[in-house]
């Protein structure tokens, strides 16, 4: 129903007129259509019309001159230059102003553009009539019409080979965009299985970078060690601390309660994977009392005196155990390398 | 003489007589002071082991044992050193309020020469980390940026990558690191209280704790520079975000609301 549709009695002033101020009269539903329009203040007054040009002008000026600003902050102030500005702190000038003048220069446009909607752009309601969604009964019919003739102009329905080898086609086309996805990268291959460490390898303190003996390692302490001849500054160190890592601590030989881990044990000092085996974040909440070791990223807890079994938490697997000993020069190394994947589970993870 | 005898009823009389009296009292405790003090310093080390012992059977010994050997409430004292007596006290952690799964920073009751009391008798009872002299914990020296290094491969884990701290489980927590004493960062180092690892000077030399405390102080003090405007307490990505939703989407809808809320009309209805 449009607005020109409303029998008249039923606009306000109508139905008033009609029926008086009777309460519950009449259709209790009927559309009391559009109000009448009121003007604004600048519809009237040309005066006050000017005035919010002016500000709508000033507004945009103002995102203007701030966006000579921003470009002036990037030119002026120095990347390390810090200043105390009252309730942030000790912030860095650039971004200050940067943010400041960006921010300005965008809330100004926004600003002036409702300003200028609200105040002189038109308006006046308009209502549009909604037509039906439908088409013509004469329209659908041709339309059927002129499909089932190309059906039947194109033997689809008949020529069935035709049909079914254009479905064959079509269904493997797709197959060219999936086959590119290899390009990706390289396949992991053995990559997941192995690490760095290997039978004589010594376990660098990752602080001074110099070979740990056992005497360092005292009970109730952490250290994390990554394996000997791997350099900060190699190109793939990222790659290959991210497998390597351990975490060194030592706890009293009576109170580590799996047999396997004391064997694997140095005189109490054992050596396990930092790298969790949920989704493989860097773990390394020790808490010595305990020997619980907590993942930050979701709450996996270990048992380090016990096999670092899972107590708490999503993850899957105990970390990873790797078996150490001392070599003739009194530092410890390593016996080998993990004897399972370190990190989270795979598909052929087994 | 009868000058002065004469004067014996003025005002200020009785003034300059207790200036006197004050004036001899001081000069014959300066005369005789220096040499009891000296003789302390003999037997000073004994006397602050005796004055410690007393100070801990009366505040430590219900949970520690009499002797230091721990009992069921607490652990023993053996070999943990003057370091870590001073730790303990000297941030209120101890004397423990109650037994809970963490034992919080509090009020400091005993003075810090009770307190060196104290740790000296600890230290009697068996060798340990003994407290820091000032040269070892300023910052003079230090390399910040490796003290960064450091403290994200040793300390951030728990911490926080600022040291503002965070949590561990059941109810445990690393507390935040901002305004703590240098020498207490020390000292937790050596030591490990609670449930902290110890990070002793055979696997984190002497210089690299300098490092790190020289770190912390510059990141994590009302002076440290935040580059970004508002630190929103230095917690990460997640509160942040939750400010931005929160504070960020709210001013906009109440922008929204208030143009709204505000006819152009010339008529107000």
């Amino acid at each position: 129903m449009s607005s020109q549709e409303i029998p008249e009695e039923n606009l306000p002033a109508e139905q008033d007129a009609a029926h008086g101020a009777v309460e519950g009269a009449g259709d209790p539903f009927a559309d009391p259509g559009l109000p009448a329009h009121k003007p604004r203040i600048q519809d009237i007054d040309e005066r006050a019309a000017n005035r919010s040009e002016r500000a709508v002008a000033f507004m945009f000026t103002l995102s203007m001159l701030a966006t000579v600003g921003f470009i002036a902050s990037y030119v002026i102030f120095p990347v390390d230059k810090i200043v105390y500005i009252f309730p942030f702190g000790h912030v860095s000038a650039l971004n200050f102003s940067l943010g400041l003048t960006l921010g300005v220069a965008l809330f100004a446009i926004g600003a002036g553009a409702v300003h200028w909607a609200r105040t002189l752009m038109s308006d006046v309601e308009v209502a549009d009539d909604r037509h039906a969604i439908a088409a013509e009964p004469e329209v659908k019919a041709k339309v059927l019409a002129d499909f089932a003739a190309g059906a039947e102009e194109s033997a689809f329905g008949r020529r069935k080979l035709i049909r079914n080898t254009m479905f064959g086609a079509l269904a493997l086309v797709p197959l060219a965009g999936v086959v590119l996805l290899r390009d990706l990268g390289p396949l992991p291959e053995k990559k997941l299985r192995s690490t760095l460490w290997a039978k004589g390898k010594q376990l660098i303190n990752m602080n001074t970078m110099e070979p740990l003996r056992p005497e360092d390692v005292v009970v109730g302490s952490l250290t994390f060690a990554m394996p000997e001849g791997l350099e900060e500054d190699a190109h793939d160190f990222q790659v290959q601390i991210a497998k390597a890592a351990l975490m060194i601590i030592r706890i009293e030989p009576d109170n580590i309660k799996d047999k396997r881990e004391r064997e694997w044990a140095h005189e109490g000092i054992v050596a396990f994977s930092k790298i969790c085996t949920h989704v493989g974040c860097p773990i390394s909440l020790y808490e010595q009392q305990t020997h619980h070791v907590l993942c930050p990223c979701h709450q996996s807890t270990f048992d380090l005196s016990d096999g670092a079994r899972v107590i708490f938490g999503p993850a899957g697997h105990a970390l990873p155990q790797l078996r150490i000993g001392v070599n003739s020069e009194g530092n410890l190394e390593a016996l080998g390398d993990f004897e399972e994947p370190v990190g989270p589970a795979f598909w052929e993870r087994g | 003489m009868k000058k002065l005898s004469a004067r014996r009823r003025h005002p200020l009389a009785a003034v300059v007589v207790l200036l006197l009296a004050l004036a001899a009292t001081g000069g014959l405790y300066a005369a005789f002071a220096p040499a009891s003090k000296a003789q302390a310093d003999e037997t000073a080390q004994s006397l602050a082991i005796d004055e410690g012992k007393k100070l801990y059977s009366v505040g430590c010994a219900s949970c520690h044992g009499t002797g230091g050997q721990g009992t069921t409430d607490g652990p023993q004292l053996v070999g943990v050193g003057s370091a870590a007596v001073d730790f303990q006290v000297g941030t209120g952690r101890m004397p423990a309020q109650q037994p809970g799964a963490q034992v919080p920073k509090k009020k400091v009751i005993y003075t810090q020469a009770e307190i060196d009391q104290l740790a000296a008798y600890v230290a009697s009872l068996g060798a340990g980390p003994i407290v820091p002299t000032k040269s070892q914990v300023s910052p003079e020296g230090a390399d910040v940026a490796k003290g960064g290094d450091l403290f994200r491969t040793n300390c951030a884990q728990c911490h926080n990558f600022t040291g503002e701290g965070g949590a561990l489980t059941k109810g445990k927590y690393a507390p935040s690191l901002e305004g703590v004493d240098p020498k207490h960062i020390y000292e937790a180092m050596q030591t490990g209280p609670q449930s902290m690892p110890s990070f002793p000077d055979s696997t984190m030399p002497e210089q690299q704790k300098k490092d790190i405390i020289a770190y912390i102080k510059t990141v994590n003090s009302s002076e440290s520079a935040s580059p970004g405007g508002l630190s929103l307490g230095g917690l990460g990505p997640v509160s942040e975000g939750l400010f931005g939703w929160i504070f960020g989407l709210g001013a906009l809808i109440a922008v929204a609301i208030w143009v709204a809320a505000h006819t152009a009309k010339a008529k107000k209805s």
